[in-house]
Parts: C-alpha cells; structure tokens; sequence
C-alpha cells in the first residue's frame, strides 16, 4: 500500500501533537516514524518534552509554555520534508539468548500440537529470522516484535496465568514477544531469556529499541546459568550486529 | 540532617509523588507523578522547597506519620482532615515540625480526595529514570516502589537553607488552584476523532458521566450514554496522551491518566486539559461529570496561568522571606533576601550567613 511520505499532524490534547504516517503495520511506514524521531532529536527544538514512537506515529510531548502548537507543527512538517529514505532494513540486530522448553517455556508442547512441528523445529523456526521491534509499549520495557515465522502462530491461552516470570518468552498470535517485568498474561510461553529485557538501573535500561532487530539464539540451560550469573554481575556483553539490507 | 517520618498507619494509598518520569515513554515507561500536580507544587513552595521535590500523595485516607527531627511541612490539595498533634490544623501553610509531632488526616471534610503533604528538603527516594515518583504496578520509584505502611521511615532530604524564615507563609486563596466542581471537564477533540460519528461525538460532549468504582490513578472508567463509532473501536496501537479519552467497543469513555500505558490499541475521542485533569483527579466515583470541548490554545492559556500562580506564589514566598527581622536583644538578621527588578522582570536574591 502507498504511504504518503507526509504525515498528518494531530492534536492530541494541549501538550502533545501527533504525527501519523498511517493506520497500519508496516515496516516501511515505521522506518518513517523513526526517522521523523531520529531527525526531531538532533534538531533540538526547545520545548520538546520527549518523543514516543509507535507502530505508524510519532507522539511528539511539548511543554505550550515554551513553543506553540502552531510552531510546533510548522517544525514538524519542516523536518518531514527533509526525511531520508530509511526503512531499507539496515539496523541493529541484538541477539537475545533463549533456553526453550521445560520448566522456562510450558508452553512449547502447546505450540507443537497446533502447528503440528516438532519441537526442533518450532525452535528452528524460532530463532531463524530476525523479528523487527517497531515500538515499545504495554508494559515498561516490552518490544512489539513482528516478522515471526507466521507457521508458527497459535492462539493465547484460554485461561491466562497471574504471574509470568520476566525473561519469558512467548507467542501470541502471529507475534512474539519477551515479558520483560513479572506480569499476568495470556501468551504461550515457548521459553526464557537469561538477560534482563528491562532494569531501570541499567544505562540504557532496555536491550532493545524500536527500530532494532532481534535475534533469538537458542542455549542450553546450562548456558542458561552462565549467562545469567555473568549478566548480573555486569559482566556479560549483549551480542549485537549490523545488517545492511532487508531480506 | 533532614527529618525521618515513621509510618504509624500507612492510610488508603500514600505514596511519593513529583511531576513524574517524563522521557521515558519510549521504552514503554508510564510517566506516573502527582495526580494533582499544582497542589503539588503549592505544597512544595511553602515548604521552602522547589515545586517538583517528591512529597507524599495522600488518598482519601491519609496517614498517621510521626516526625523524627525538625523542618517545615505543608499540606496542599484536598480536605482531609489534617491534624498536627490531634488538633486540626490548617492546609495551605508552612508549619514547623519537631521531633515527637503525630501527622494524622481524620478523613475527607469536603469535596476532592487527593491532598499532598510536602516537607522541607523533599522526600528522599531514590532517583529512579530522573524522578523519584512511584509506579506501584512495576514497583518502580518512590519508597520501594509501593504505597507507604505501617512500619516504614521515610528520610527527608537537607532542608533548604532558609526554611525558618518561610514557616507562617500562606499561600492566599487566589494563588491556590481554581477549582469550580460543577463546571465541565474540557477537552480536546482528537487524535481518533474521526473514528467516531457525528452523533457519538455530540454523545460524548452533550451528556452526564458517572465515574465508576474503577477508578484509580492509571484511569477513570465512565458510565452513561454509548458513545459510537463509525467502524470498530479498535486501531493498531498508538500513543496514549495523557488525559486521552479511550472509548473501547463498549462505548464508554475511559480518561487515561497519570499511570496509564504508554501506548494502547483503542481509539482515543478527545484528550482531557491538562489543567482540568487535575480537577478529574480530585473527583470520586459516584460523581457525575460532563465534557465541553476545547482547544489546544485554550490549554496552553491555562497552563500559562497555573504557572504564573506559581511564580507569583514564589515571589511571595521571596518577599516573605525578606520581611525585616526584628531580632530580641538587638542581634543582627543571619539571613534574608532582596526583591530586584530588572528589564520589568523581579529577580530574588536570598542570602545567608555561613
């Protein structure tokens, strides 16, 4: 579908102004809202309170004290104009380290029967493609991954659990995701990540942000152990890579 | 040495509030802060302190704390009772506290159900992603990222160095936050304005709300008359102002505030006045409530006025501070402050002896 490359500017109240590229999701589109954020950033506009990018818009926080709407959008609409041609699929890829199965994924014999795969080969499937993070959200620290393996997707759980670890990694749908803080949910959870997704004491207290790639690496529990020991010792580097092009 | 406050009964929920942890939404962090940020800030300035120094949210029913130390308290916002040492005591005001002084709200003698309790030097929290504000639902912030209980001791910051001379300070009755209970809550039309009918939006702004029992400070669920879309309720998700008006399928409006998600999936009809939020908050279910619709100017008009508010209450606490000393025995004043005028605009200069 063609996207205008200018997006409407949208009153969201008196301190906020949204800029919406489109209605749906799709990754090109996203490329644009994270342009639009990066290029916002470096400009420095003075009463810019902080920018939130989503799926298709970019929710611009503004003090009206210091700049007027009307400014504000004027700016905005400036800085559209101006937009690179990003979105070609290069980015960053982190690798998020994944023990599947057991007592870390209950879910994944779940996920079996309704895809019919094996567990190899759910795993396989899991951590062969690399998923895009188009915005965070929901919870502090959740990535809305998209690009799973779609012979993977199986429906929530009926009943939903009242606590699920952080670190769990599960399959709602078409989509997957990592829990990053212990929450109630629904999702089927095929296994767990070692790695804190989210601690508001690190610097930067995410291993991801929107407009990254993930990429899972199946390990093994005992890989599960070191990781997690070194991690919390600070002593363990998150794997990340550079890829130049889409698919 | 700033003051200790040992919790004797920890109340409805109590909990450190500043003007929340703006910045971080982008990693899905929800902003939380004080509910009722201009009592806040009121609360704030006549404790000697700046207008965002973390203080105590106090929820209906508030707490029994006693004081471990000596400094300058205010309570600032809603009626609730507040009573120093047994004996009802005045809100709006810097008291000064001592070791051994018993902090108690009797329970709510008007309208409104969030008061903020303010002591010199702030509470001191950590500082958690640039604020000290707390996020009960991931337990971030504040004291242990929970509402306050029996048994807790809450430090206090150094208090600032003039607290003395600000205890006695009033703030004046037009200084405090205009707050007309009957008068409709206004808001913005937008972001998903479009998503609706015609009909659905004179519904929204044309007829009586109640607030329900699901009220808390993620949101207000309201209850009245079906607010319809054109197509579905739904949309691929975006972000949530706050004040957002969230109508789901259901049809009734949800009015997202300072602990909301950073982001939702369901269309969003108006976004409440920042000012006016505030006066939501202050607001308890069974309470009835209209919208008028607004505009982002009219906003920012208000905005500019709180903040004038503010700034006049400051300068009023400068020229408090600078009244003249009249010292026993003839003693020299030890501190006090200058009121200048430049370019038109009043600068302050305080001082001390070290």
């Amino acid at each position: 579908m063609d996207q205008p490359t200018l997006p409407r500017i949208l009153d969201a109240g008196d301190s906020c102004l949204v800029a919406e590229f489109g209605t749906t999701v799709d990754r090109a589109l996203n490329a644009k809202v994270q342009a639009l954020k990066k290029a916002l950033a470096k400009c420095g506009i003075r009463g810019i309170v902080e920018l939130v990018p989503t799926y298709r818009s970019l929710a611009v926080y503004y003090d009206p004290c210091v700049v007027g709407r009307k400014d504000l959008a004027a700016r905005i609409e400036a800085v559209c104009l101006d937009l690179g041609d990003e979105g070609s699929g290069a980015g960053r890829v982190v690798a998020i380290p994944v023990c599947y199965g057991g007592t870390f994924g209950p879910d994944l014999e779940n996920v079996c029967a309704h895809t019919g795969l094996s567990k190899e080969e759910v795993i396989a499937r899991h951590t062969g493609r690399e998923t895009y993070c188009f915005m965070l959200g929901f919870t502090p620290g959740f990535a809305y991954l998209g690009g799973m393996d779609e012979s993977l997707a199986t429906p929530r759980l009926e009943n939903p659990r009242t606590l699920i670890p952080a670190g769990s990694v599960g399959i709602a749908g078409k989509q997957t995701g990592i829990y990053p803080i212990d929450s109630p949910g629904g999702w089927q959870l095929i296994g767990r990540t070692p790695l804190a997704v989210f601690d508001p004491l690190r610097t930067p207290p995410t291993l991801v942000e929107a407009g990254d790639w993930v990429r899972f690496q199946a390990i093994t529990e005992a890989e599960y152990e070191e990781i997690q020991s070194a991690a919390r010792a600070g002593k363990y580097t998150v794997r990340a890579a550079f890829r130049k092009e889409a698919e | 040495m700033g003051l200790l406050l040992k919790v004797i009964k920890g109340g409805m929920s109590t909990t450190v509030q500043d003007f929340g942890r703006w910045g971080h939404q982008a990693m899905g962090m929800p902003v939380a802060g004080a509910m009722d940020p201009e009592a806040l800030a009121v609360a704030n300035i006549l404790a000697g302190n700046e207008p965002g120094e973390a203080a105590l949210e106090v929820t209906l029913l508030g707490p029994t704390l006693e004081v471990d130390g000596e400094g300058a308290l205010a309570v600032a916002g809603a009626d609730l009772g507040f009573t120093l040492n047994g004996v009802s005591a005045p809100r709006w005001t810097s008291l000064a506290v001592k070791t051994g002084d018993v902090i108690s709200f009797t329970g709510p003698g008007g309208k409104g159900c969030r008061a903020y309790l303010a002591v010199s030097g702030g509470i001191d929290v950590p500082v958690i992603l640039g604020s000290r504000s707390t996020y009960t639902r991931a337990a971030i912030g504040g004291f242990e990222g929970r509402a306050l209980k029996a048994g807790d001791t809450v430090s206090c910051g150094e208090p600032p160095a003039l607290w003395r001379r600000t205890i006695g300070l009033a703030c004046p009755e037009p200084l405090r936050p205009v707050r007309d209970p009957e008068a409709p809550i206004r808001a913005v039309p937008g972001p998903q304005d479009d998503a609706f009918t015609p009909e659905g939006l004179e519904t929204l702004f044309g007829s009586e709300y109640t607030i329900t029992s699901q009220a808390d400070r993620m949101g207000y669920r309201l209850e009245g008359p079906k607010v319809s879309h054109k197509a579905g309720a739904d949309i691929v998700s975006d972000a949530i102002p706050l004040g957002a008006v969230q109508v789901p399928g259901h049809g009734q409006p949800i009015v997202m505030l300072a602990d909301r998600q950073t982001t939702g999936g369901y269309t969003k009809a108006a976004v409440v006045l920042t000012v006016d939020l505030a006066v939501l908050a202050q607001r308890l279910p069974g309470e009835r409530l209209r919208f008028a619709r607004s505009t982002p100017e009219e906003g920012a008009r208000l905005l500019a006025e709180r903040a004038q508010r503010l700034a006049s209450l400051a300068r009023l606490r400068a020229e408090y501070r600078s009244r003249p000393e009249r010292p026993l025995g003839g003693a020299r004043a030890t501190s006090g402050a200058y009121s200048l005028r430049i370019d038109g605009k009043t600068a302050v200069i305080e001082w001390q002896e070290l």
